[in-house]
């Protein structure tokens, strides 16, 4: 298995804070890997330096094998990598095909002249963009929803549209933050379908997750963060055995109560 | 581009062709003329502010360019009104392409007032640059345009070409927002961050959109300075600016049509509210206020749901 992504010494500081603290991991292709780990740990961070939200401090990370640090958000889509958001970001006042449509962006090049004149070839592409935007969206299973203003979705709803709207870029690595966040039970358990549904199209997946159900449930790899720094990674069930990981996350036995005194 | 826009097209062509007839007196024309040049620049403005969320204090001064471009070249360089036009096309359009790219990168306030400064920049070089302009007190016989040997000089005339340039001009704006292109520029009103990392390269679309409606201000201009055939820079300054931003307010952001209807709305009201003399301003105020209260959406938006609620 080849890794798709490759992050070294990763590091990101906001002021005095240290978010990221020289985080090294891999993903390898078709995996499922999850980032675990308590509030504050560096998680949707280290997604917001993939996707180039904000630059690394310092650090390299690398998308089958070149290096994509100092990429614009834009270009990172068009080279196959694509997201979710933890507060869901959807276009609100655009149709949800549209929302979808505008994922279909990077893959189309129809430009404004093209526009202006109105040429058969911009309405074909535009046709091929519809109908691929409506593909993505009945793999979701929002079709029906099509011309509802993205505002008017439930929130379940709203996550699945962002998923459509990722997968119509065409991605091959897709990173997903907190996809379970805020739903119920069964709708987790959906969620965690689409995950594997996901992945069986080919496609690597990346997840931030606090639900520890679906994170054992669907990942082949688990990472374990902890103030900025990895302290513990493998299988699920490794993970869960692991001390320093039960100590992250029970607190350990004997200095539990000084801890709670010094904060 | 859909059915509704292309009958709505088709309609407004119908009226545009028949007004002149039922309008004997040409003091109405001479109007309907304004009102189309103005729309000419809300067209744009509803593009770069409606459609793509990006505010802009500063487009009296492509008013102003494309303007003093077309009239000083084809009063003291001796070019023929059409291809003067043409140059305050590029002049403009360069201009704003070179404002663009460091203005655009500004949000919300700081971008109003980086707009306004360049606006305000724009009209003290008019004023200044007095061996070109005038100064404040202007210049004169600017010649008319010409179509072979016929020579435009009839507020009919003026009629004809400008509402021409309107239709083609309402035509291009409506293919873009139905496009690839304008569903990005929409995508970048609703999130700018998200639209780029849905692979949307918002930077270029936004110093698209602005010069594009930079380069539709320059056209009114033109328009303008061989229509009164004077120019002084009173016309161009922020209070203009401002007066175009409210034309779309009114009218409505996010449709084209709405900035028509603010367009036209705003120049014919002060018209008939001068019979109400000292009180005009008064009167005046109070109506776009009561049309922002009630109809925050805009005239056109508001219109549209009294229509459905009739059915």
């Amino acid at each position: 298995m080849d890794p798709i992504l490759q992050i070294e010494k990763l590091k990101k500081k906001f002021g005095g804070v240290v978010a990221v603290d020289g985080v090294d991991f891999e993903v390898n292709s078709h995996q499922i890997k999850a980032i675990i780990g308590p509030n504050g740990a560096g998680k949707t961070t280290i997604f917001n330096l993939i996707s180039r939200i904000c630059p690394p401090t310092s650090g390299t990370i690398r998308f089958k094998q070149h290096k994509i640090n100092e990429l614009k958000p834009y270009v990172i889509a068009e080279k196959g990598i694509s997201r979710t958001f933890q507060n869901v970001q959807v276009f609100e006042n655009m149709s949800v095909l549209e929302n979808v449509m505008v994922g279909r962006h990077c893959r189309t090049r129809s430009e404004i002249f093209a526009a202006i004149m109105n040429l058969k070839r911009t309405r074909a592409e535009e046709k091929r963009i519809h109908d691929y935007s409506l593909e993505m969206l009945s793999f979701v299973g929002l079709e029906t929803k099509k011309n509802e203003a993205a505002s008017n979705l439930t929130f379940q709803q709203q996550k699945l549209l962002e998923f459509a709207r990722a997968l119509a870029t065409e991605p091959d690595l897709l990173l997903l933050d907190e996809p379970a966040a805020g739903l119920s039970v069964p709708e987790a358990d959906e969620m965690a379908q689409f995950v594997y549904r996901i992945r069986e199209i080919g496609i690597t997946i990346l997840l931030v997750e606090h639900n520890m159900g679906l994170v054992m449930e669907v990942s082949d790899e688990v990472i374990v963060l902890d103030s900025g720094q990895v302290i513990a990674e493998g299988t699920p069930r490794e993970v869960q055995n692991n001390e320093a990981v039960i100590a992250v996350y029970l607190g350990e036995r004997e200095t539990e109560n000084a801890n709670h005194t010094k904060s | 581009m859909g059915r509704k826009n292309i009958l709505s097209l088709l309609i407004l062509a119908g009226v545009i062709l028949a007004l002149p007839l039922g309008l004997g007196n040409s003091y109405y024309l001479n109007v309907l003329v304004f009102v189309g040049i103005y729309s000419l620049i809300t067209i744009g403005l509803s593009l770069l502010m409606g459609y793509t969320g990006q505010i802009s204090l500063g487009h009296a001064a492509f008013f102003g360019l494309g303007a003093y471009t077309s009239g000083v070249l084809s009063t003291k360089f001796g070019v023929s009104p059409w291809l003067a036009l043409l140059a305050g096309i590029f002049v403009t359009g360069g201009i704003a392409f070179l404002i663009a790219a460091p203005a655009l990168k500004l949000k919300g306030h700081y971008l109003a007032m980086a707009t306004l400064a360049f606006g305000y920049i724009v009209f003290i070089v008019f004023n200044q640059a007095s061996s070109l302009t005038g100064g404040p007190s202007g210049f004169g016989q600017i010649p008319r345009f010409r179509l072979g040997n016929f020579l435009l000089r009839s507020d009919v005339h003026y009629y004809y070409l400008v509402w021409t340039l309107v239709i083609v001009v309402l035509l291009v704006s409506l293919n873009i927002i139905h496009s690839r292109v304008g569903r990005a520029l929409r995508s970048i009103h609703e999130g700018e961050l998200t639209a780029n990392i849905m692979g949307v390269n918002t930077a270029k679309y936004k110093i698209q959109v602005f010069v594009l409606s930079a380069v539709y201000a320059s056209l009114a201009g033109s328009l303008y300075a061989h229509f009164i055939t004077f120019l002084n820079p009173t016309p161009f300054g922020f209070h203009f600016s401002i007066v175009l931003v409210a034309m779309v307010a009114v009218g409505g952001m996010a449709s084209v049509w709405g900035a028509m209807i603010g367009a036209a709305l705003l120049t014919i009201l002060p018209e008939y509210l001068r019979a109400f003399q000292d009180y005009d301003i008064l009167i005046y105020g109070s109506i776009l206020l009561l049309i922002m209260m009630f109809l925050p959406q805009g005239l056109f938006a508001g219109i549209l749901r009294l229509i459905k609620k009739e059915r």
